[in-house]
């Protein structure tokens, strides 16, 4: 099980692409760098997800960690580029009325 | 070490006078014996050195103070042998341990699954690991009300046993007089909210059925959703209910639904852990689950549950990768 995390930083905003699975054992890894980035006073994050082909209720759990750390230093988190099954966990645990996630189509860097 | 001495120079005077493979086949045995009885490698050496002397093997004085250097050069792998003995010690402890926990926790856990005069009821709750990180709950009003609530947490293993009995807790405090989905939902998010770690977040499905209506009423916070089955048009639909996951914000309100409830309808209850399973490294489907509760339904509801995880525990190449639950009632 594996999981690379790029991060690009950009002048005001980092993007974070991920690509392959978020579970139990790749989570904690996650966890760490999100919320060091999402911790900066007023950040604006983007995690691209367009490579995650498969993510259990532990890399939810990652994202709404990422939350409430963003919202404790005042900074924006957004979710790009879901696929189907990760944007049905979304819907189906209420967390995408909470936080920003779209879709593959949706997806859009300068939205 | 006397004894081990006599043995090994006999099998080494043996193979030296026979060159038989057989000898050689015997020494690794032998090793086998030796671990058993914590000698340690340099102590090996130290008996070849011995045996050698004992069945008379010329040795010059080079090779032999060649053997002393190999006896020092082999001391921290006996370090090494003993440290992973003491491992091996430790994991037995911890694993007796969680063994006890999750006794313990099963036991907290522990309920009742009620005779009610409204629903045939069939239960399995099947753990990923050894303690079991879904919860399922009843409670049976003196009023002739039935609630069950069904819960899974994130993760799985011990941490997500433990935050279970945090559920378990708070519903047993729940006073009688406030056993309406929505408004458990509602003290059970805060509880979660106040007391987990940022990273968790806990799922619950909760309903109340009134005989004196027929009428079941049922919230949800964000869990999998269900299956309803209406005998009278033969035809199953998802429990469609919104609602966010306990934990994740302090006021959250939950909405509550109503559905009617005939002879022979059923209400399916499942965790994530059931569309989570793997066969032939994909995906089992809510389809492909939704299929095979089918198959069983004229089964009682206990038995239809078995028949249910059997069927996909028996599939060759079937993996397990979360707690599986699953809860079957079918309307008297």
């Amino acid at each position: 099980m594996n999981l690379t995390i790029d991060i690009e930083e950009k002048v005001s905003q980092v993007i974070m692409t991920l690509a392959g699975e978020i579970d139990i054992y790749t989570a904690p890894k996650l966890k760490d760098k999100l919320n060091e980035l999402v911790s900066s006073k007023n950040a604006d994050v983007i995690v691209d997800l367009q490579g995650v082909s498969y993510m259990d209720s532990t890399g939810l759990g990652t994202f709404v960690s990422g939350l409430k750390h963003a919202e404790d230093s005042e900074s924006k988190l957004k979710l790009i580029g879901a696929n189907e099954r990760l944007l049905r966990l979304f819907q189906v645990t209420g967390l995408d009325d909470v936080i920003d996630v779209s879709s593959a189509e949706e997806g859009d860097l300068n939205g | 070490m006397e004894k081990e001495l006599k043995v090994y120079a006999e099998l080494l005077q043996r193979y030296i006078a026979t060159l038989d493979e057989r000898f050689l086949y015997r020494a690794e045995q032998i090793s086998n014996v030796f671990i058993k009885n914590d000698i340690l490698p340099a102590e090996l050496i130290r008996i070849h050195i011995e045996a050698m002397k004992q069945v008379n093997i010329e040795v010059s004085e080079e090779t032999s103070y060649a053997m002393d250097f190999l006896l020092e050069a082999m001391i921290a792998y006996g370090v090494a042998h003993q440290n992973y003995n003491l491992i091996k010690e430790e994991q037995l402890m911890l694993k007796n341990e969680i063994k006890i926990a999750a006794n313990m926790q099963a036991e907290f856990l522990k309920t009742k699954v009620p005779e009610s005069n409204s629903f045939d009821i069939g239960v399995i709750s099947m753990p990923y690991s050894q303690m079991n990180g879904d919860y399922f709950h009843f409670i049976a009003n003196g009023n002739g009300k039935l609630g069950v609530a069904i819960a899974d947490v994130v993760g799985k293993g011990v941490p997500a046993a433990l935050s279970m009995s945090m559920i378990k807790y708070s519903l047993d405090s729940v006073h009688e007089s406030n056993y309406k989905p929505r408004k458990i939902l509602k003290q059970l998010n805060r509880v979660v909210e106040q007391n987990v770690a940022s990273n968790m977040f806990i799922t619950m499905f909760y309903a109340e059925f009134d005989p004196d209506k027929d009428l079941l009423t049922y919230a949800s916070a964000g869990h999998e959703p269900g299956f309803f089955y209406d005998a009278k048009t033969a035809e199953f639909s998802e429990i469609k209910a919104e609602g966010l996951v306990l934990g994740v914000l302090d006021h959250t309100d939950y909405t509550e639904y109503y559905k009617e409830m005939h002879s022979g309808d059923l209400v399916i209850l499942l965790t994530d852990g059931v569309t989570e399973c793997k066969y032939n490294d994909r995906f089992i489907t809510r389809e492909e689950v939704l299929e095979v509760i089918k198959k069983y339904m004229y089964l009682s509801p206990e038995n239809h549950v078995a028949a249910v995880y059997n069927h996909f525990a028996n599939l060759k190449e079937f993996e397990l990768k979360d707690d599986f639950t699953l809860i079957i009632l079918k309307k008297k």
